[in-house]
C-alpha cells in the first residue's frame, strides 16, 4: 500500500468531477489519498440482505454501502459511503450493521476520524424494523465513538440527499459539509405532504424543496458547517479543515447545542419560508440567493453567518 | 427474479493479475458485475440474477458475443440486475474485464 502521492496531479484528476454524479466508490477514490483505500466486507464476501429475496427484489453484493479505511492528506480515516442509486440508498439490516460496525471499530481505536458520505433516503420500506434498530444501533455508535474522542464528519452532496435515519444520523455528527445538491431533513417532501397536506408542504415545488431542505439553507442556519461547491476536491478539502478543527462531544457541547437551537427557534420561529430567515440574517436580497454561484454564496455566507458557537 | 447461468471454454486467458473487481451498481435499467480471477484459463462462468424474467435466450446471446470478443478464461462473473438493456450489458461486461486488466 502507498501514501505517497503527486497532489498536483490527483487534484488536476478530480477537479471538475461533480460529487453529486459519482457513485459512492467512486468518491471514495476521489476524497482520499490515492490508492489508500482498504475496503471492509468488500463485494466478494456477498454480505447481502437477508430480506430483498423475499419481496423478490434484487440484492447488491455491498448492499449500497461501502466502508473502509484509508489515508486524507496523510492521516487514518475510516470511511462509509452509500451509494444512493442501488434503492436511494436506503438502510436495511446488513447496510446499517456496516456502519455501526465501522463506528464501533473507531470507538476502540479512539484516534481515527470517521468520514460518512451519506446519500440515502432512509430507512428502506422492505426491511423496515431491522431498518429502524440499524438507526438506533448506529446513532448510538456514533455518541460513543464521539465520547471517546473520534471526529465524526459528514458529507452530504448525494442524488438521495440526506433523509430519514440518514438526517438523524447526520445529527450525531461532529461537523456537516453540504453542497448545494445534498438535502438534510428527516422528513422528505411527499412524505410532509403525504402526512399534513399540499397546503402544508408542496413536494412538487422544486424550488421550495431546495430552499428548505437545500444545501445553501441548512448552512445558513447553521445545521451544517461547511458549504462547498459540488466538486470532489472542494468535499476533500473541507473533511481536512474540519477534522483539524471540530471540537469533541461533552455535556457542554451538548448545552451549548440545546441554546443554539433554542435561540434559532426564538428568531426564526415565526417564519413562513426559508426566504423570511434569509432576510432576517441580514441578505439583502434573499431571492436571488437560490441563483447565486456557489463562490458567491460562501462570500455573502461567511459575512451574515455567526459560526463561534462551541455547539454540536 | 430468475437465475440463470452459463459456462464457456475459451481460448483467451484473461489480461491482468486482479483477484477481483466490482463495476456498475443495481438499479433500473443497471447492473453491477462482480469479477473473480478464480477458474482455469481455459474457463469462464457466469452467474445471473435478474429481475427482468423470460430473457434467458437474450442473456445467451450476448454473453455468447462477448466471449468472443473479449479474453475472458479464468473469470467468474456475478451479476446483479435491475433490468438493463443488453448493450448496457455488454457495456458492463467489458468494463469488467477491463478494470480486471488494470491489477
Amino acid at each position: 500500500m502507498t501514501t505517497v502521492q503527486d497532489p498536483e496531479s490527483s487534484i488536476h484528476r478530480a477537479d471538475s468531477t461533480s460529487w453529486y454524479e459519482a457513485s459512492a466508490r467512486r468518491r471514495i477514490e476521489l476524497l482520499l489519498d490515492s490508492g489508500s483505500f482498504h475496503e471492509f466486507i468488500g463485494p466478494e464476501m456477498r454480505e447481502v440482505s437477508p430480506h430483498l429475496r423475499v419481496f423478490d427484489l434484487p440484492e447488491q453484493f455491498d448492499d449500497g454501502i461501502i466502508v473502509g479505511s484509508g489515508m486524507l492528506g496523510g492521516l487514518p480515516v475510516f470511511v462509509a459511503a452509500q451509494e444512493g442509486r442501488f434503492m436511494g440508498g436506503a438502510f436495511g439490516e446488513v447496510h446499517g450493521a456496516k456502519l455501526t460496525g465501522l463506528l464501533r471499530a473507531a470507538r476502540d481505536v479512539k484516534s481515527r476520524p470517521v468520514l460518512i458520505l451519506f446519500d440515502t433516503g432512509g430507512v428502506r420500506l422492505q426491511e423496515a424494523n431491522a431498518g429502524e434498530l440499524a438507526i438506533a444501533e448506529i446513532m448510538r455508535a456514533a455518541v460513543e465513538a464521539r465520547s471517546a474522542g473520534v471526529k465524526i464528519i459528514g458529507l452530504i452532496g448525494g442524488r438521495a440527499g440526506c433523509y430519514g435515519g440518514g438526517g438523524l444520523t447526520a445529527g450525531c455528527c461532529s461537523a456537516l459539509v453540504i453542497s448545494e445538491q445534498g438535502r438534510l431533513a428527516v422528513s422528505g417532501p411527499e412524505v410532509i405532504e403525504t402526512n399534513r397536506g399540499v397546503e402544508e408542504f408542496d413536494s412538487r415545488d422544486r424550488a421550495l424543496v431546495w430552499r428548505t431542505m437545500g444545501g445553501k439553507h441548512r448552512h445558513l442556519i447553521g445545521g451544517a458547517e461547511v458549504f462547498v461547491d459540488d466538486t470532489a476536491p472542494a468535499f476533500r478539502d473541507a473533511a481536512m479543515a474540519l477534522i483539524e478543527t471540530v471540537l469533541g462531544l461533552s455535556l457542554d457541547t451538548l448545552k451549548s447545542e440545546q441554546l443554539r437551537l433554542d435561540t434559532r427557534l426564538q428568531i426564526f420561529g415565526t417564519a413562513r419560508d426559508a426566504l423570511d430567515i434569509w432576510t432576517e440574517i441580514g441578505i439583502p436580497d434573499a431571492g436571488s440567493v437560490p441563483g447565486m454561484p456557489a463562490e458567491e454564496f460562501i462570500v455573502l455566507a461567511d459575512k451574515v453567518r455567526s459560526i463561534d458557537h462551541d455547539a454540536r | 427474479m430468475e437465475d440463470i447461468t452459463f459456462h464457456h471454454y475459451t481460448q483467451r486467458p484473461a489480461a491482468g493479475n486482479k483477484h477481483v473487481a466490482i463495476v456498475g451498481v443495481v438499479a433500473s435499467g443497471n447492473l453491477e458485475v462482480l469479477a473473480e480471477r478464480v477458474l482455469s484459463n481455459d474457463q469462464f462462468k457466469i452467474e445471473i440474477r435478474t429481475a427482468a424474467e423470460g430473457f434467458e435466450s437474450v442473456w445467451s446471446a450476448v454473453v455468447a458475443d462477448f466471449v468472443e470478443r473479449y479474453p475472458t478464461g479464468g473469470l467468474k462473473f456475478s451479476i446483479n440486475d435491475g433490468g438493463a438493456r443488453p448493450d448496457t450489458v455488454m457495456l458492463r461486461m467489458a468494463q469488467a474485464v477491463r478494470v480486471m486488466e488494470e491489477g
